[in-house]
């Protein structure tokens, strides 16, 4: 199998920090903001986000982590269910801006099931999503409000990233 | 996990209970939400077959149900010899017609959720075979001791009363050793059943109770039935009491914080004082909770991982380990 | 009928102490004798019928002691044409037939019926065994007199203990009058109770309520002590217990008139079997109520002094205990299914696994099946001394087969054998000089005159 580097560390951190900056710009500061990192890698960019946001605006926004198994709509069509793990949500939603962070944007079905999870812990004023790479092939009418780097890819084609946290170093390959 | 049905813990590996350990943990997070439910079984079917009465089990099966968004029947029937009234088979066959992703069946005899299996094309979870098993409750009980001590492995466990006639104590042998913790069984020898050899996992019986809850991490007692007085297995309820009652004075030779545990129904004053049942070491509120999550995450695990197959013909009921 | 010559088969007869490759000669349905044939049997203007036995072992029609062939009554489960229809297929030529019929052969009607109908539709000799007692109550004996005269061979409440020794007492004193055993069904009924399978840690393990072995052994050695006291013969129905055998054992050396059988299923299986175990080694799911079986299979301990007790005469003969139900009978909950399994088709090829194994040589088998269970009833079969009656039973001891209960000839399909494999089976079944059972065999086809004979 081929890999080809996508993005290196260093242009991943940049991203990151773009990302940042867009998310306090669009927001006007980061008040009311709860970060979301979606199981697994969305969990520790949503972390860095935290860092860089505190960084900025001397405020560390709630960190929430979200598991979107059971709201998976291809549960019963895989031969093995994957484990699921807890959902935290630490703070109240309730009329409060939410950022969705996530790896890969593809067809846009974790990021509907994200959402509908998200809608049972309550009733957000609005709900946002930063995402690393969008690999495009949406099969939903979603976008992403803050996007580290577009790639254009071949369906068939993988999208991987990898984290220091779950992987031991940065970057995003493809794979074919 | 890789099964069709949870009939027994017997066939149970200590990954696959770890698998359902976990799986609890997220189902405990949804219980902590403010709305208590989850879309993975929507669509999907659950029937309670209950031909024994148990209020108390079959809440928490439909709950649990009912949190993972599945439609839920609740059947009661009455055992019977197969010449008087419909038989199991019909039963299940008429279950199946109407169309059903998982039967739950609690039964009198011991072996009835086979017979279910064998002719059911979804899942069937044993809720309880007469003496047999009641592999749920073993469950929830891992659950809770590893909740409150943390994990089971090492932990010594003594289970008191009435062995002879109960699938509590037998699925909890199972499950028990499976997660690598030593079993002690006490109660009278009358209500102690035949060991050793094919049967089993090695446990350790002790008649004495005081012995027995020596650097005990938990202990169980089981509901003891009036019938064994007037079957002529105990003296007395008196005597019973006298020598097998979980009370303050005894619960101290267990380690401190050893956890108090019971399957319920309780008989308060007869097999655990009062003060027991509801002292700091207890946990038999928790064993209730615990078994709506651990429940859900069986149903999950279990449900909708066949859905092709569905249509085809039953496997053979072999196929389920 | 023309002569018949069963040819090249290694005769086996162990009444006569026989075991020698040879020719067997029947004529007016009787063994004519072994070897070359005599000039007499040349008179006989037509041809004989030849079977060719190569390979085979040509034995004695085997003699079963035991069995339920549910005519009267329960023609649901078994009819006396089909059950015995089912003996000819396992090898079987005499077949005892219990009294638990409805009504139940407690009277000179039921047993004529019974002789009746078996001689116009059965195809082996069948033997009524009458009850103990009337109605099988317990309660009041059965006209012993009668019964004798009219050809019972034995008394039996099978199916039921005799709970009352005083009873029981009364029967092996009575039944010294008409020189018929009394054949016990051993079961402390206040012991056992509603026990369903063997009590040990298998039924421990699978929750089912345990049928102990002491609940058998004191009724053994209460009849045995009765037997002793009264001086009647006692013959005690499918011992299962190595307590049963010792107790049998020092009976005999007392010098008591007792006989004791065995059945396959218990020289054979364990209550493994109830928890899924098989032959085959995958295992079938547990709760098997084609396992449920009274007295119980038990465990391995039990089955290893069975054995023992047959190879050396402590237990006298095995018999089938064949027990046909119906599918609804045995489809459902263990506690609520039928006690019984169906032997006939299978017994043969279950028991040469003994031999197989090496527990047990092929002519203490077959004396097993043959001579040594008419001794117990004093019948005059089971041997193929010449003026016998043509009663032959022809196998192949290693042809191998997969047992399949729908092809059974038994109405009732309830094995645990099912889908097992097993060596030996029985090619060719002759009954008072007809050829009863004709196995589906290419080596056999090629004799088409026999085919014509077939009845």
């Amino acid at each position: 199998m081929a890999e080809r580097v996508l993005m290196t560390e260093p242009e991943i951190r940049r991203a990151l920090a773009r990302i940042a900056h867009e998310i306090v710009e669009r927001n006007a500061g980061v008040g009311d903001l709860i970060l979301v990192g979606i199981r697994t890698r969305g969990v520790p960019l949503a972390r860095r986000l935290a860092e860089k946001l505190e960084e900025l605006e001397n405020v560390h926004p709630p960190l929430g982590e979200l598991d979107i198994t059971f709201y998976r709509d291809d549960l019963g069509r895989r031969a093995l269910h994957p484990v699921v793990h807890r959902s935290e949500v630490p703070v109240d939603v309730n009329d409060r801006r939410i950022v969705l962070v996530d790896d890969v944007l593809f067809t846009g079905r974790s990021i509907r099931a994200a959402m509908d999870a998200l809608m049972d812990f309550g009733r957000p004023r609005a709900i946002q999503l930063a995402i690393l790479v969008d690999r495009g092939h949406r099969e939903l009418p979603i976008r992403a409000d803050y996007v580290g780097k577009n790639v254009p890819t071949a369906r068939d084609e993988e999208v991987q990233v990898r984290l220091t946290e779950t992987d031991g170093r940065d970057e995003v390959v493809i794979v074919r | 996990m890789n099964r069709r049905h949870v009939l027994d813990l017997d066939d149970f590996t200590a990954d696959e209970i770890e698998l359902v350990m976990q799986t609890t943990d997220a189902m405990k997070e949804v219980l902590a939400r403010p709305i208590r439910r989850v879309p993975p079984l929507r669509g999907k079917t659950i029937v309670t077959l209950f031909y024994e009465n148990s209020t108390r089990t079959r809440v928490s099966f439909e709950l649990a149900a009912k949190n993972l968004s599945a439609d839920v029947v609740n059947i009661t029937a009455s055992a019977s010899s197969v010449t008087k009234g419909e038989s199991l088979v019909d039963t299940i066959r008429t279950i199946q017609a109407l169309g059903a992703d998982v039967i739950v069946i609690r039964h009198s005899q011991a072996g009835a959720p086979y017979v279910v299996a064998q002719h059911l094309r979804g899942s069937v979870i044993n809720a309880g075979d007469g003496w047999h098993a009641h592999p749920t409750q073993s469950l929830l009980d891992l659950y809770t001791i590893r909740e409150r001590l943390g994990p089971v492995a090492g932990k010594s466990v003594v289970i008191v009363g009435d062995i002879l006639h109960s699938r509590v104590a037998r699925s909890n042998v199972w499950g028990m050793t499976r997660a690598g913790a030593r079993v002690t069984l006490c109660g009278p020898a009358t209500l102690m059943p035949p060991l050793g050899g094919d049967g089993l996992p090695p446990v350790t019986v002790d008649y004495d109770l005081d012995r027995a809850l020596e650097g005990a991490d938990v202990v169980m007692a089981l509901r003891i039935q009036r019938e064994r007085q007037t079957g002529g297995m105990l003296p007395s309820l008196r005597e019973y009491v006298e020598r097998y009652q979980l009370t303050p004075a005894r619960l101290r030779r267990a380690r401190p914080g050893a956890l108090v545990m019971h399957p319920g129904p309780m008989n308060e004053g007869v097999e655990i004082s009062p003060e027991v049942a509801y002292g700091a070491q207890s946990v038999i509120e928790d064993q209730v909770a615990n078994g709506v999550a651990v429940r859900m995450a069986l149903l999950y695990l279990l449900v909708g991982e066949r859905t092709t197959e569905l249509a085809a013909a039953p496997a053979p009921v072999g196929a389920r380990r | 009928m023309p002569e018949m010559l069963i040819r090249g088969g290694r005769i086996l007869d162990p009444s006569q102490g026989i075991d020698q490759v040879d020719d067997l000669w029947i004529a007016d349905d009787q063994i004519a004798g072994l070897g070359p044939p005599a000039v007499s049997r040349h008179q006989n203007s037509t041809q004989p019928i030849v079977v060719d036995a190569t390979g085979c072992i040509v034995s004695p029609g085997f003699v079963d002691l035991h069995c339920h062939l549910r005519d009267p009554g329960f023609e649901e489960k078994e009819t006396i044409a089909t059950g015995t229809r089912a003996a000819a297929r396992g090898g079987f030529t005499t077949v005892c037939c219990m009294a638990n019929t409805n009504p139940p052969i407690d009277s000179r009607a039921v047993v004529e019926y019974v002789q009746r109908t078996a001689h116009v539709t059965g195809v082996v000799r069948v033997l009524p065994v009458a009850a103990i007692t009337r109605h099988m109550a317990g309660q009041e004996l059965v006209e012993m007199g009668e019964l004798a005269q009219a050809g019972v061979v034995a008394f039996s409440d099978d199916g039921r203990a005799v709970g009352s020794s005083r009873i029981m007492r009364y029967a092996l004193e009575y039944s010294k009058m008409v020189d018929r055993p009394i054949a016990p069904h051993c079961e402390d009924r206040d012991l056992v109770s509603d026990g369903v399978m063997n009590e040990g840690p298998v039924a421990t393990r699978l929750g089912l309520k345990g049928w102990p072995a002491t609940g058998e052994e004191i009724e053994i050695a209460r009849d045995i002590l009765l037997a002793e006291l009264t001086g009647g013969r006692l013959h005690l129905c499918h011992v299962t217990t190595a307590g049963g055998v010792e107790l049998v054992r020092r009976a005999k050396e007392k010098g008591i008139r007792v006989t004791a059988e065995a059945m396959p299923h218990h020289l054979t299986l364990t209550d493994e079997w109830v928890a899924g175990k098989r032959w085959d080694g995958r295992s079938a799911e547990p709760y098997d109520t084609n396992t449920k079986v009274n007295p119980p299979l038990r465990a391995e301990a039990d089955r290893r002094a069975l054995v023992a007790g047959l190879r050396d005469g402590t237990i006298d003969c095995i018999a089938t205990d064949h027990a046909p139900h119906t599918l609804v009978d045995k489809q459902c909950e263990y506690d609520f299914a039928a006690f019984g399994l169906s032997v006939f088709e299978t017994a043969l090829g279950a028991l040469l696994r003994l031999v197989q194994a090496g527990d047990l040589d092929l002519p203490t088998l077959v004396s097993r099946l043959t001579v040594d269970p008419a001794r117990a009833y004093r019948l005059p079969y089971g041997t193929l001394r010449p003026g016998a009656a043509a009663d032959v039973a022809i196998f192949d001891p290693s042809a191998e087969w997969v047992v399949d209960p729908s092809q059974f000839a038994s109405r009732g399909r309830n094995t645990p054998l099912a889908g097992q494999t097993l060596r030996g089976r029985v090619l060719v079944t002759i009954a008072g000089g007809r050829i009863v059972h004709l196995a589906d065999d290419r080596r056999l086809a090629q004799t088409p005159s026999v085919r014509e004979h077939v009845r």
